[in-house]
């Protein structure tokens, strides 16, 4: 017992987040009492007792679960053992509940968290869904309801799909590369631990006094600095969740720029390591604003300090310009891994090299750049100054042009190929190109300011989120799920479950949000519990359809548990696919390789005889060599 | 290669898709009934933005599909596709067709953003109160007289509505006028709307704005000139002191005009 304590793991995390917790309780009591204060301080936006432990109990745990371990040491001038791999590599399921620094089981831990909270925040769109079948006020009432769809939000960008898209890349983006593993694998390690924190501060804002934090995601001032408690957890979880995006982002950086195997110039990765690379770049640069403006809001409410308190001479619509200069960005932080994977994807199951390579990836830093002048267009009726809203009208239909190279040059890879649509991921690869079609053509409308003054913060947009954030977005997670599922898992899932999942995400998808765009446009304001009769039947017939999407989700889980359990043994490259990743053995080895794999051209050069991307250890190592005709994809080397 | 290709067939059913997407389309009166100028103008823009969009759509549609009914691998065909790795001619149409489409949306926008937000000398300015959860109107004239909950305005005259929050941002939108200005606590925000049909609508707040966001609704009522000046005469309430002070206390959203000089 003794000695359980003293390892780092779930005992000593416990037993830190309890110390740290009542530290910081304890300093905020003596602090009050050594100032004459009354010991507790319950008005609505204070709770110093509470924020405070809430920031010190979850740094607690951290540390006590081990993740600094190494660097504390390390500072204090201790022994330090560096090749110390204890803590890399999973044996039994059981290393996967651990501090690991391998960033195969970080990834593995990155996918299966985000996917609880992804069904988390779906079973809150069901609540959602069901509050709303009927025009009036039946299961939740109208404070709840708030506090639902916040939530719902929420987990699903900030804990779901921001985060599985880096949980993917970790897996599969160092092996793409030819790396042994990310740059700073105990960093790593302590983005994925940060994660699962902020989603239980979001979550536990449930028990505060006052219920949920419930101005929306986007926690306008001056409603949220007036807000209950449960604000202050959202400004917290945002935190965490920030740190470890900015985290992984950097780490990604420095991954993808100085560990690449020889021989990979900056045009011979993969796509998905261009698209890593793009949203990299954004998420440093970007997600400060949104971890400052949060801060802002918490100092506002628990400190009465005066950026966004009008009455106190603060500035309310600024708190909207530092959001959404985070949070345009942000929408292509959730997209630009999308497109990565689906350039992988098209491009394998095509047997096809990608259409226009380099002006793909010339497409992603396009939106990287056009990304940081578009944000003022969610603000066309916010009360701005008015003569902002044209230029920021032209960027934003701009940005539609790199985003439409994407879809043609997708759509070019498929010609003259021979199109393989028996997976899954390929299935879900093809639809996106479809729903996120829709998704732009909406964006493009939303753009136009005068189009945008009638449906703004109505259901339009809403419609218009979901094609991008479900049809798009998640579209493309499922497809990167489903694609590198046997070497993750080192099995194959069900391609007669996949397609049952497939074509009812797609029905579901379509049926939920397509009547959203009519109700919105006719006069159905967003964010609400309770509409006017007229929208009754259309809103009866999109909870059907969400309870049928959310229903399908189910056989999805069903197929990854049971496959990941009994399915067949996959080969190393069941997809016959030219990149790195493939040319190992399904899962890979615990370092990934035996010897740096050598790379010697383009990722996607099918249908060329004898072209390779890259050697691996044991195969002829001349470069150029004559690879006998008639194997034309190269086969794993286990 | 792509001589093999026939794009004149492909093109044709493009045109065709686009023009019956179109058709079901442009008819459908998507916005719901229009009761003010700016209303058929902004219809109108996005009717244009269906056929363009119909266009974009159908050829997605059918570059997609006709790429999956041709190209789609025969059963236990194991062979790679051709080893085309790209048309520069191609890449540079589909940059700039699309940029010259998009450029023209945003002048069209632009125009109709000046057309619908050009300012009569003629003009009748009502102010606008929100707070949770309630709207409130003053009119001109003596007294500032006051309506609560209930908004008259006279039928083509062209008013110019100042806003003004009170606790938290709330925004006014009457669908029928396609206008939707969010009010901000601390400064005066500004919507300019010309109603032209008689007929009574309703004022839904469309930022989140607490639990009451939902319900906060008022109702607005479009008259002819006779009929508003008696009505305004016939209000017995003149608007409280404080929001009073909070409208000379807030400041403008709109800028000194950039040739206004130096004062």
């Amino acid at each position: 017992m003794v000695d359980a304590i003293k390892r780092p793991g779930w005992w000593r995390g416990l037993i830190g987040a309890v110390a740290f917790g009542a530290f910081g309780f304890g300093l905020v009591i003596a602090l009050r009492a050594i100032s004459d204060l009354p010991l507790y301080q319950t008005e609505q936006t204070g709770y110093p007792h509470v924020i405070v432990p809430a920031i010190t109990a979850p740094l607690g745990f951290l540390a006590g679960f081990g993740c600094f371990d190494y660097w504390l040491r390390w500072a204090a001038g201790m022994p330090t053992i560096p090749d110390d791999h204890s803590q890399h590599g999973a044996k039994s399921w059981k290393d996967y509940f651990k501090f690991n620094t391998d960033h195969k089981v970080i990834g593995v831990q990155y996918v299966v968290t985000t996917f609880i909270f992804f069904f988390l925040g779906g079973l809150m769109a069901m609540l959602i869904r069901a509050e709303l079948a009927q025009p009036g006020t039946q299961i939740v009432e109208a404070a709840t309801y708030n506090s639902l769809f916040s939530t719902h939000a929420v987990l699903m960008i900030f804990v779901f799909v921001i985060p599985v898209f880096a949980g993917l890349a970790n897996y599969v983006l160092p092996l793409m590369i030819g790396a042994p593993d990310m740059a700073f694998p105990r960093l790593n390690a302590l983005s994925f631990w940060m994660l699962p924190l902020a989603g239980i501060l979001f979550i536990s804002s449930f028990l505060a006094p006052g219920g949920a934090f419930d101005a929306g995601w986007t926690g306008y001032a001056p409603l949220s600095t007036g807000a209950p408690l449960g604000q202050s957890f959202f400004n917290l979880g945002v935190q965490f969740a920030g740190a470890s995006s900015i985290a992984t982002a950097l780490n990604f950086l420095v991954t993808i720029i100085t560990m690449r195997a020889p021989g990979m110039t900056f045009w011979r990765m993969p796509l998905l390591v261009w698209a890593n690379l793009s949203t990299s770049l954004l998420v440093v640069a970007a997600t400060p604003f949104i971890a400052g403006v949060q801060f802002m809001v918490l100092f506002d409410r628990a400190l009465h300090t005066n950026f966004f308190q009008f009455t106190g001479g603060g500035d309310v619509i600024s708190y909207q310009h530092i959001f959404w200069f985070y949070s345009h960005p942000a929408v292509y932080i959730m997209m630009l891994p999308g497109f990565g994977i689906v350039s992988e994807v098209i491009s394998t199951h095509a047997r096809k090299p990608i259409f226009g390579y380099r002006l793909m990836a010339l497409a992603l830093i396009g939106i990287v750049v056009l990304s940081y002048s578009v944000w003022a267009h969610h603000m066309f009726v916010a009360g701005m100054f008015s003569w902002l809203r044209v230029p920021m009208m032209i960027t934003t239909l701009l940005i539609a042009v790199p985003t439409g190279i994407k879809i043609f040059s997708w759509l070019g890879t498929l010609y003259f190929g021979k199109i393989h649509t028996y997976s899954t991921a390929m299935l879900f690869a093809l639809a996106f190109i479809v729903t996120f079609t829709i998704g732009g053509i909406s964006g493009v409308m939303l753009g136009m300011v005068p189009i945008d003054i009638h449906v703004s913060d109505t259901y339009f947009i809403v419609a218009h989120i979901h094609f991008v954030l479900f049809g798009g977005s998640v579209f493309t997670i499922f497809a990167g799920v489903y694609h590198w599922f046997p070497k993750m898992t080192g099995r194959m899932y069900d391609e007669k479950l996949g397609r049952v999942h497939f074509w009812g995400t797609l029905v579901g998808t379509w049926g939920t949000f397509i009547p959203m765009h009519w109700v919105g446009m006719d006069g159905m304001p967003r964010r609400v519990a309770d509409y006017a009769e007229q929208f009754g039947n259309w809103n009866l017939l999109i909870s059907v359809f969400a309870f049928w999407l959310g229903a399908v989700q189910l056989v999805f889980v069903y197929n990854m548990v049971v496959s990941w359990r009994y399915g067949p043994k996959a080969g190393a490259n069941p997809w016959r696919a030219n990149s790195i990743e493939w040319q190992v053995s399904s899962p890979p080895p615990i370092f990934n390789f035996d010897e740096i794999p050598r790379v010697v051209g383009g990722p996607y050069e099918f249908g060329i005889p004898g072209a390779k991307h890259a050697i691996m250890a044991g195969e002829a190592t001349t470069e150029g060599a004559e690879v006998p005709a008639g194997e034309k994809s190269t086969v794993g080397t286990g | 290669m792509y001589g093999r290709l026939p794009i004149v067939k492909m093109l044709l059913v493009t045109i065709a898709l686009t023009v019956v997407i179109s058709a079901v389309m442009v008819p459908i009166n998507w916005n719901g009934q229009g009761a003010s100028t700016a209303a058929p103008k902004i219809d109108h823009l996005l009717n244009v933005m269906i056929v363009l969009s119909a266009f974009v759509f159908s050829l997605v549609m059918v570059m997609l599909f006709y790429a999956l009914w041709k190209f789609k691998a025969k059963p236990g065909d194991e062979s790679d596709g051709e080893p085309i790795h790209g048309n520069t001619r191609l890449e540079i149409a589909w940059t700039l067709i699309p940029t010259i489409i998009v450029l023209f949306a945003g002048g069209y926008s632009w125009k109709v953003l000046d057309d619908i937000e050009e300012k009569s000398p003629n003009h009748m300015t009502v102010s606008v109160f929100s707070q949770q959860f309630a709207w409130s109107f003053a009119y001109p004239g003596k007294d500032y007289a006051w309506s609560e909950g209930e908004l008259h305005v006279p039928v083509d005259k062209q008013i110019v509505f100042k806003m003004h929050a009170l606790d938290v941002i709330h925004s006014f939108w009457v669908p029928e006028w396609r206008i939707k200005k969010d009010n901000v606590p601390g400064i005066t925000t500004t919507a300019t709307v010309t109603p032209d049909k008689v007929g009574t609508y309703q004022l839904v707040c469309t930022e989140l704005c607490g639990f009451g966001h939902s319900t906060m609704r008022a109702t607005v009522v479009v008259e002819p000139r006779a009929k508003f000046d008696k009505w305004v005469e016939g209000l017995d309430q003149k608007t409280p002191k404080p929001l009073l002070e909070a409208v000379e206390e807030s400041t403008t959203s709109e800028p000194p005009a950039l040739d206004a000089g130096g004062a």
